[in-house]
Parts: structure tokens; sequence; C-alpha cells
């Protein structure tokens, strides 16, 4: 798993193409409609030059999972607030694994507390990020991960 | 996380010349700032000094604390020790189900029952939540929105439980369904029935419970998800306006509905942009509902809010510190004229409070109110060429951004288009940057930094595990339980209104709640009249 910390920090711009010919899903599962840092992401792994797509608010694991597939993404990021992220997380890698799509990297931004960590990497997340940390450590994080 | 143990040498931030909503700030403001002919007098109009001649003398603000989880007992026993703490008003938090209208037991609703509130499926939940509770002395407020009629309902139904007169009854619906599409998300049906939805409990209210306020217009969300002060207040003006057309086209009268229209907004940390925000919002509100729609009576002129200290303005990184920024923007929203004051705990960027923060943080406002002074004399700050100037300046820029929307054509459209939400996100990420870059200091996160910190401290709330499970079963027992048919006749009954414009919806939705219809049936039957919001995604 890859947590950012302060030695990721770039200045700004200096990742212009850290994640060209990425495609990348930014998906918003369950009820949470706290979509603001799920954009503020987008916009920015956008800048990166990731190819964005994102799914706007209230999709369920299986809506998140069939349009990860349908449109080839390399990695979906989940953007979870409500504190219900292990159900959610644990169903969308479910879904990916039932349509045989394991290889797409899944990560995770948001309310997620330390004490969850260990659960959602043994899920197979392969990053969390929260929105104290920078963007750029994000970017780097997700280039390293999807390299 | 990886940690370096040496102390990072990093040099003391500089101090900015502009405030975090951008306005400019001199160093040194003389008396030329003070026009006292525009500022006027407390509890005259504008009421830039406030809505009271005497300030909080005559009643301090409420102590409102924003609490619930799990389910209604577990609840219920929280706010009776908040009552027993001091505390002088509720405020119910609601799970994700409840909000967007689904049954504990929808797929979607599943991972999120008591979540991040109570969950409230019927009047069955609600008699609990309430229990032991007299409707007719505590004042209660629901952070509620695309459900709120519903909500507002099942409140009356279970006064009437009680034998609670409804005319009795004080507290507030937030009800403002406008921000939920730009910045919450608890949004369910496309914008123009939503309004009439609106229409119909503020019509209703007025006459049923004319001490209850049927709406809260709120800024606060918009503000949290990374909108300006400026903009916070701008939005909410402009949304406000559009409540007050659609009641007036409903044929409401202005100079009575006027008066229970409240509104809700984050303070955080720029101590002299937050108390401008309020001062200058106080008056360009007064100067709209007499200059536009033409309102004579005072109260109907009032500009009366509550707010929410902490929010994003607190930190994980260094929890504690959280608790010094909660006591400024207390004092920011005392000296702003606040009528109820929500004060975050300290752990509220990352928890659900325990008891011990949630005392902490009532302390907070009972420290502000009782021992600092500052609420003795009404607007304390008013004539200080400072807080003067900001305030003119905080006016004039409040005033711009309301002017862009209605270049726009209006808010209903910027909404539905998508434009709004999309401005929000980009400001957003400007919020953000300017955070990473360091320019936006935020102490203990991109300044003086430890990087030995922890998030590991004091005590962890732990959400009971087996909570949804009581929850469904609760409601399994509901369903079985209730005279089925009366449940059903009366959701017939409401379909056929919901489908009937003239109709005001609310006696049918009390009649629902009374039969113990639930939340996810009689939105499943608004639903099949009105469709689904069309989210616009824009990026």
């Amino acid at each position: 798993m890859n947590v950012p910390d302060d030695s990721d920090r770039a200045p700004a711009g200096a990742s212009v193409s850290a994640l060209r010919g990425k495609r990348i899903l930014i998906a918003k599962p369950g009820l949470d409609g706290h979509d603001i840092g799920a954009k503020v992401i987008a916009l920015t792994l956008r800048d990166a030059g990731a190819e964005v797509i994102y799914t706007g608010l209230r999709k369920s694991p299986a809506d998140i999972a069939r349009v990860a597939i349908d449109e080839g993404v390399d990695a979906v990021g989940l953007s979870i607030l409500s504190g219900s992220h292990l159900e959610l997380v644990g169903q969308v890698v479910d879904e990916l694994r039932r349509l045989d799509a394991a290889d797409i990297a899944v990560f995770v931004g948001g309310t997620i507390p330390a004490a969850d960590h260990p659960a959602l990497t043994a899920l197979g997340v392969r990053g969390i990020y929260t929105s104290e940390q920078p963007l750029a450590a994000v970017v780097a994080s997700l280039a390293r991960e999807l390299a | 996380m990886t940690s370096t143990p040496e102390a990072r040498a990093e040099p003391a931030p500089r101090l900015s010349q502009t405030s975090a909503s951008g306005i400019d700030v001199p160093a040194r403001v003389g008396p030329g700032a003070v026009d006292a002919e525009r500022i006027g007098e407390p509890g005259e109009f504008p009421f830039t000094r406030g809505i009271f001649a005497d300030g909080y003398r005559g009643r301090l603000w409420t102590i409102r604390q924003y609490s619930g989880f799990g389910t209604a007992e577990e609840s219920n026993e929280r706010y009776r020790f908040l009552l027993d703490q001091g505390q002088t008003g509720l405020s119910v938090a609601l799970d994700l189900p409840t909000q967007c209208g689904y049954d504990p037991d929808a797929p979607m609703a599943r991972p999120e029952i008591g979540k991040v509130g109570v969950s409230l499926s019927s009047l069955a939940e609600a008699e609990t939540l309430f229990a032991g509770l007299d409707l007719a002395k505590i004042s209660t407020s629901f952070t509620i929105n695309g459900t709120a009629a519903i909500i507002y309902a099942m409140y009356l139904a279970v006064a009437d439980k009680q034998g609670v007169p409804r005319a009795k009854l004080t507290g507030t619906i937030q009800n403002d369904i406008l921000k939920e599409y730009v910045a919450r998300g608890t949004w369910i049906f496309p914008v123009r029935p939503s309004m009439r939805l609106i229409a119909d409990t503020i019509l209703y209210s007025n006459e049923v419970t004319p001490r209850f306020n049927p709406i809260s217009i709120a800024g606060a969300h918009v503000r949290d998800a990374g909108s300006t002060a400026v903009e916070e207040m701008a939005y909410t003006l402009a949304n406000g306006l559009a409540y007050v057309d659609e009641l007036a086209r409903r044929g409401g009268d202005i100079e009575k509905f006027a008066k229970r229209l409240s509104f809700f907004f984050y303070v955080h940390m720029d101590f002299f942009d937050e108390v401008a925000k309020f001062r200058a919002g106080r008056r360009l509100w007064a100067r709209l509902m007499r200059d536009r729609y033409g309102v004579t009576d005072p109260r109907a002129q009032h500009f009366r809010f509550g707010v929410v200290c902490g929010g994003s303005s607190l930190t994980a990184a260094q929890p504690y510190n959280n608790i010094t920024r909660v006591a400024i923007e207390t004092m920011a929203a005392v000296m702003g004229g606040a009528q109820s004051i929500f004060t975050c705990a300290f752990d509220e960027a990352f928890q659900i409070p325990t008891e011990f923060s949630a005392e902490l943080a009532v302390r907070t406002q009972q420290i502000v109110a009782y021992e600092a002074g500052i609420a003795r004399s009404v607007d304390p700050m008013g004539g200080s060429y400072v807080i003067e100037q900001h305030t003119d300046r905080m006016e004039a820029g409040i005033e711009r951004v309301m002017r862009e929307i209605d270049d726009y054509g209006g808010v209903v459209k910027a909404i539905e288009d998508g434009w709004l939400q999309m401005r929000l996100a980009e400001r957003a990420l400007e919020r953000k940057q300017r955070v990473d870059s360091g320019e936006t200091v935020i102490v203990g996160q991109n300044h003086f930094r430890r990087d030995d910190q922890t998030h590991e401290f004091g005590e962890v709330f732990r959400l009971d595990p087996g909570a949804a499970g009581r929850v469904l079963e609760k409601y399994r027992r509901v369903l079985d339980t209730r005279d089925g048919a009366r449940a059903e006749a009366s959701l017939a009954r409401l379909g056929r209104a919901a489908a009937d414009d003239r109709e005001n919806l609310m006696p049918y939705l009390v009649d629902c709640c009374h039969a113990y219809a639930t939340v996810g049936e009689m939105v499943a039957t608004l639903r099949a009249y009105w469709g689904d919001f069309q989210e616009p995604v824009r990026l």
C-alpha cells in the first residue's frame, strides 16, 4: 500500500504529465453527497495528464464496477466520507473480482480513520488519501502505483 | 506513515494582506471608514448592528449541538446527556438513508444505516427518539432537506401522540434543497417539484406551527465545500430570494412568511471576514426585503441565523489545536450576532464526538458567553474602523457575486445546468492549492508540523456495530404490526395530492406518518409522479 507523506510534496505543476495515458474513474459509492473532494481530485488528475471519468453521486458498487470495465480504466478512486467505507469498498472489490477485473487498481479517499487502513489494505486497496494530503503527493503516489 | 525525526526549520509564514475571502485589508484604517448613518442602530433598519436593540441581554443565543447516531434509543440517550450539560436546544443528525428517502432494507441503505446520524424510518422511531422529552419546551432543529417535509410531518405526529399542541412547537427544519444540489447532495426530486414541496411546508407551518422555522437557508455546506465567505453569503441570499419568489408565486403573504425564514452559515477562521459577513448579510437582506418586495414589518426584514463553528477549518493533524480554533470562531459568531451556535468537537474532523469532546464543545460556548464578557454589549465591534470597512467591502463583494448569478439566469438555472456546482469545484481546487503551497497557513498541517505527531490520541468513538441490525429489526416489526390497509390508503391519498399542483401536501404527509407509513414509502409515492433529479455531471 502507498500512503503519501511529505516527502512526496512537489511544487504545483511539477507533475503535469505524471499520469499521461492513464484512465481513471472517480466514483461516489453509496449515499454520501460530499462530492467536492472527488471533484478536486478529478480535476487534479486531469491536470496531471490522466483521462478522468467522474460518476456523479449515489452509485451502487455494481454500477461502479460496470462503468470501470466499460470504460477500460486503469484505476478506480472511491470517495467516501460517511463512515461506510469498509462495506462499500468491499462491495466494489467483490464486484470487480466477480467480473474478472481484479486488475483494476482501487484507491480510496475521504474521511478514513487510520484504524481502518489495515482492513482496507487487506481488501487490496492500493492507496488511501485524506483531504490533508497535498494534491501533488496524491498524484505522485498514483503515478508510482500505476507505473 | 513514514516520519523523519529531525525537526524541519521552516521560515515563519508572512502575514497576508488580504483576507481568506480575498478582501483587501490595509495595515491601518482610519475614521473615514465609519459612516454612522449607513451603519444604523442595533434593532433598527438596516440592522447592521443586530436585529435586537439589547443584543444578547434579552436572550442568549441557543447552544445547539448537532448530534445523533445509530438507533433512536442511543441518540435519545445522547440528547438527555447534552441537555443535562446545559445545552438549550436539540439538533438532530439523521442518517443518509433517512435523508435520501430510503428505508433501512434498501440495498443502497444497508451500509449507511446509523452512520452519520440516527435512522428515522417511521413514526415508531421518532416516538423513541423523543421519549421523555417535552416537545412543548425543547426546540428541535433537523438537518433535513430532501425528506424535510416528511420529517416535519413526523415531528407533528409525535407531538400529536405526546398531546403537545402543534402551535407550541418550536424548532427548525433545514428544508433548503437548492444548496443540496450545489454542495451537500441529498437531493431526491427535480428542482421544481422540490420547490413546491418547500413552499408547501412553509405555508403550512406558518398556519399550524407559527413559532417553528420551516426553512433554514444554508450557506454552510457551500462554504465547507470550498467557497469563500463572500460566495457563501451571496449564494445563500440568492437562494433565499428564489424561495421568496416561489412563496409569493404561490400566493403567500410575504409580511407573514418572511418572519419565519432563517439562515445557517459556517464560521471559519478569518475573524474579520466572519464578523463582517454577518453584519453585511443582515444589512443586505433587510434592504432586499424592503426595496425589492416592499416589506414593512421589521420582523419580516430580520435576518436570523444559526452557525456552525469548525467543519473543514478543523484538522486531523494536531487535533487539540481545534479547541482553540472553535473558541475563536465562537467569538466571531457572537460578534456577528448569531441566534444559535453549534460548536464542533475537536475530534469531529475524523469521528463522531465522544461524550468528553462533545461536553468540551458545549463548555467552549459557555465560557465565551459567561466568562469572556463579549456578549454584554450588542455588536461590540460596531464602529471599529477595521470592521466597518471590512463590512462595506464584504457587502460589495456579496452583491457582485449575486449579480453574476443573476446574469447567468438565476440560481435555479445555474443549478440545473451544473454551473454553480462547477464554479464551486474550481474554488475548492484553488483553496486546496493555496493550502498545499503553504500560502494559506494551517497550523500543525502545512506549517509548524511535527513529524512525530500521531493521530492516535484520547478516546475513540466506536459506533455500536449491532445498531444497523437493531434498526432493521425494528423497521420490520413496524411493517408487521401496523395497520397495513390504513398505511396504504394514506399513501394513495398522498399520491393523488402530488399529482395536483394546487394541493398542499403537508396534511397528507402527516396522515401517512400517523399511519406508520415509512419514509421510503412516502418518497417512492412522490417519485412516481415527479421522477428523480438528473445530476448534471460537469467537470
